[in-house]
């Protein structure tokens, strides 16, 4: 496909007019969903009992429910964090790209990720594997190169990270709707409403999604305080995480951490319905792709050759 | 309602009463299972990270277990069909034992469910009206709506055979049949949304076929009436009841029609995923060869073949399968080598190489083994006291006593 075709694509698909099989079922089993919607909203005693589904938090809730967050940090770490809610930009939709043949598969964008949304040492959102030159072929990448020793002649070097599909099969999993898709394109997950059952880790094509397998533990000093509910806060034991954009900085018009630590510039980000951006402009001109086209994920992440 | 409690009391009494093998065989099991219960504790209190599953490797023995326990749940309808479509008497006496495999079937699945889970805390927010159910999108979804059914369905059939016969009164008809008939197509609808759980997943190569659907169906026609046989061979020497000839020459008939059949689909698939030799193979290839030092699976798979086609030629000659004790064996071998086939052979593989080409090996730890073990056990001990109270009633030893009511 080339990339005018590509960007039509994503923009026909962006409006919605697209025809599946499971668009199908979806329209069939229409009914269906809306009863278990309408079943779905709280009974008010039980209320207290359980925690609310983000999407049905009032704002009074959210702001009980965020000071109640930030205390327990407070008094678990002595760290006084704060814990936000930045709402997505209206008309805007994040899409990053990254230039192979930049990338030298240093990994800062690792650490610095790791930083940034308080992952613990056993958790990383991104891959960086190195592939032979001449292919991208994944079946025989290496993961455990050593990040001192780059760029080694002969390698290229793939960082992967969630893809912020604009189909999803990850969302399509999930039993309880713990994980969806926000209107600025970004992938994220209620840890407060994870039951921690790891269909969505099951269905995710490119291994985007972390699942904290025991309670996470982050050294005080390496606590980052500015959090949001829907990305980098602590996360409870046995829920799932992973990449959101930084939405906590991007959707205050910062970069994303991992672009921002990149010394070779491979990263680009932005928002795809601007004309004049820098990821507008990748699309436009340069030879792109995405990973596994073939499975219909519709990746809002795109790979080219600069 | 004071008749009812009469009858739980004296099923109760019927549980706790028996001789000495009787409870050291209980008191084994209760041993057992609650052993298990203190890992279940640990994996709750400490988290999943005491188990050895990964990122990579994010499902482990107890999904295996789950689908395969799904199949012997649902194989029980063979015997409903001779039962309620043929209307042969001697099948309708082990209904209702059938029915309390099922029914402990879907019991065992759904601990090794919830114990797989990250928050069994949350459990509510997968309930209609407290939680939120994605329905159509999820096959999970739909998964647990068909199994809330299939549970509701297999403890109501029993329950309401066996009260009617502590009455001795004959079942209404119109009560029994129509879910009878829903548990048959229900045990087909299980099967195939468990296997569109995994078949659905684009992600994973390995489960990313239309024959799963079909190999499900088929290897639990082999595993479920080879244990059904087994507790039933039980029930015959220890149970103090006396199952038909007929019915075990009926369930040894199906494995003998429907092991060449689950061979003949493994073949297939095997053919295809490594003649095709591509990149999305490679799972195929971890299962049979090994890939790298990776090559515990392949030890497993192929003993598991091997006792396919042991039991297959037990089956398969007169003389041998006449023997009691050769069928019993074959019906072993049968057990543990889809156990293999369709549990840990069936998932594992999926997760094996990750989608970016990792290989990481699981293997089940020592507390996820015990919790196994343990929900296995409890198994055992359910159905120990359920067949009791049942053959009681049955054969009339326990019945409402004039002057009861
Ligand atoms: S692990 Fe959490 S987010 Fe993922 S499918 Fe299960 S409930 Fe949904």
């Amino acid at each position: 496909m080339t990339p005018e075709a590509r960007l039509g694509e994503l923009v026909r698909l962006r409006l919605g007019r697209h025809d599946t099989r499971r668009g199908f079922l979806k329209t069939a089993l229409a009914g269906a969903a809306v009863a278990s919607a309408s079943t779905a909203c709280d009974g008010a005693g039980v209320e207290k009992l359980l925690s609310k589904h983000y999407l049905k938090l009032t704002d009074e809730d959210k702001r009980k429910l965020f000071a109640r967050i930030e205390a327990e940090v407070l008094a678990r770490s002595g760290v006084r964090v704060t814990v936000g809610d930045p709402q997505p930009m209206a008309g805007v939709e994040f899409v990053h790209a990254l230039d192979l043949s930049l990338c030298n598969g240093n990994r800062r964008c690792v650490e610095a990720c790791a930083r940034e949304n308080n992952l613990p040492d056993d958790i990383r959102y991104l891959r960086v594997v190195e592939v032979d030159a001449g292919t991208l072929e994944l079946a025989n990448a290496e993961h455990a190169y050593d990040p001192e020793l780059v760029p080694r002649s002969g390698k290229n070097y793939l960082p992967v990270q969630c893809q912020q599909c604009k189909k999803p099969p990850c969302v399509d999993a999930c039993p309880v709707k713990a994980t969806w898709v926000e209107p600025d394109g970004i992938v994220v997950v209620d840890y407060d409403w994870c039951i921690g059952c790891r269909y969505c880790q099951a269905a995710c094509p490119y291994y985007a999604r972390r699942f904290n397998f025991r309670e996470p533990s982050i050294e005080p000093s390496r606590i980052n305080p500015d959090q949001a509910y829907l990305s980098n806060r602590i996360r409870p034991a046995g829920v799932v995480e992973k990449c959101t954009y930084c939405l906590h900085r991007t959707r205050r018009g910062r970069y994303p951490a991992c672009l921002e630590a990149c010394p070779t510039g491979a990263r680009k980000f932005g928002n795809i319905n601007d004309e004049n951006s820098e990821v507008r402009r990748m699309l436009e001109r340069k030879r792109t792709y995405v990973l596994k086209e073939e499975l219909g994920t519709v990746p809002r992440f795109f790979y080219f050759f600069g | 309602m004071i008749r009812y409690l009469q009858y739980l009391k004296s099923c109760a009494g019927c549980v706790l009463r028996g001789g000495r093998n009787y409870y050291l065989w209980m008191g084994g099991l209760f041993v057992l299972t609650f052993l298990g219960g203190i890992s279940w504790y640990h994996h709750i209190a400490d988290g999943l990270g005491i188990t050895n599953m990964s990122n990579q490797v994010s499902w482990g023995i107890g999904i295996a277990n789950f689908v395969y326990f799904v199949g012997v749940a649902a194989s029980v309808a063979l015997l409903i069909v001779p039962a309620y479509i043929y209307r042969i008497e001697e099948f309708k006496a082990v209904v209702v034992l059938a029915e309390i495999i099922a029914v402990i079937s879907v019991v065992m699945c759904l601990s090794f469910i919830i114990s797989d889970l990250g928050r069994p805390d949350r459990l509510l927010h997968l309930s209609p009206g407290l939680g939120v159910i994605n329905l159509p999108s999820s096959h999970l979804a739909w998964d647990v709506m068909v199994f809330s059914v299939q549970l509701v369905l297999s403890l109501y059939i029993p329950a309401y055979l066996l009260y009617k016969r502590y009455l001795g009164q004959a079942p209404n008809l119109a009560f029994v049949l129509p879910p009878v008939m829903l548990s048959m197509l229900w045990a087909v609808i299980i099967h195939t949304v468990t296997a569109f759980l995994l078949s659905a997943l684009k992600s994973r190569d390995f489960w990313n076929t239309g024959l799963l659907a079909p190999r499900f169906l088929v290897s639990a026609a082999v595993s479920g009436p080879a244990i059904i046989l087994l507790c039933f061979a039980a029930i015959n020497r220890y149970g103090g009841m006396r199952i038909a000839d007929r019915v075990f020459d009926y369930l040894a008939h199906v494995l003998r029609v429907m092991l060449p059949v689950n061979l003949f689909l493994l073949g297939c698939e095997v053919f295809t995923e490594l003649h095709s030799g591509t990149a999305v193979t490679e799972s195929a290839r971890y299962l049979f060869f090994g890939l790298g030092e990776h090559t515990l699976l392949p030890k497993f798979i192929w003993t598991a073949i091997v006792f396919d086609v042991v039991a297959l030629v037990i089956l398969l000659v007169p003389r041998w399968r006449q023997q009691p004790r050769l069928l019993y064996a074959s019906c072993a071998l049968l057990v543990f080598s889809i156990w293999v086939e369709k549990g840990m052979g069936l998932v594992l593989p999926g997760f094996t190489p990750s989608p970016l080409g990792e290989v990481v090996e699981y293997v089940p730890n020592a507390s996820e083994i015990v919790l196994t073990i343990g929900i296995l056990a409890a198994g055992a001990l359910l159905f120990t006291a359920a067949a009791k109270v049942t053959i009681a009633v049955q054969t009339g030893r326990l019945r409402l006593q004039e002057g009861d009511a």
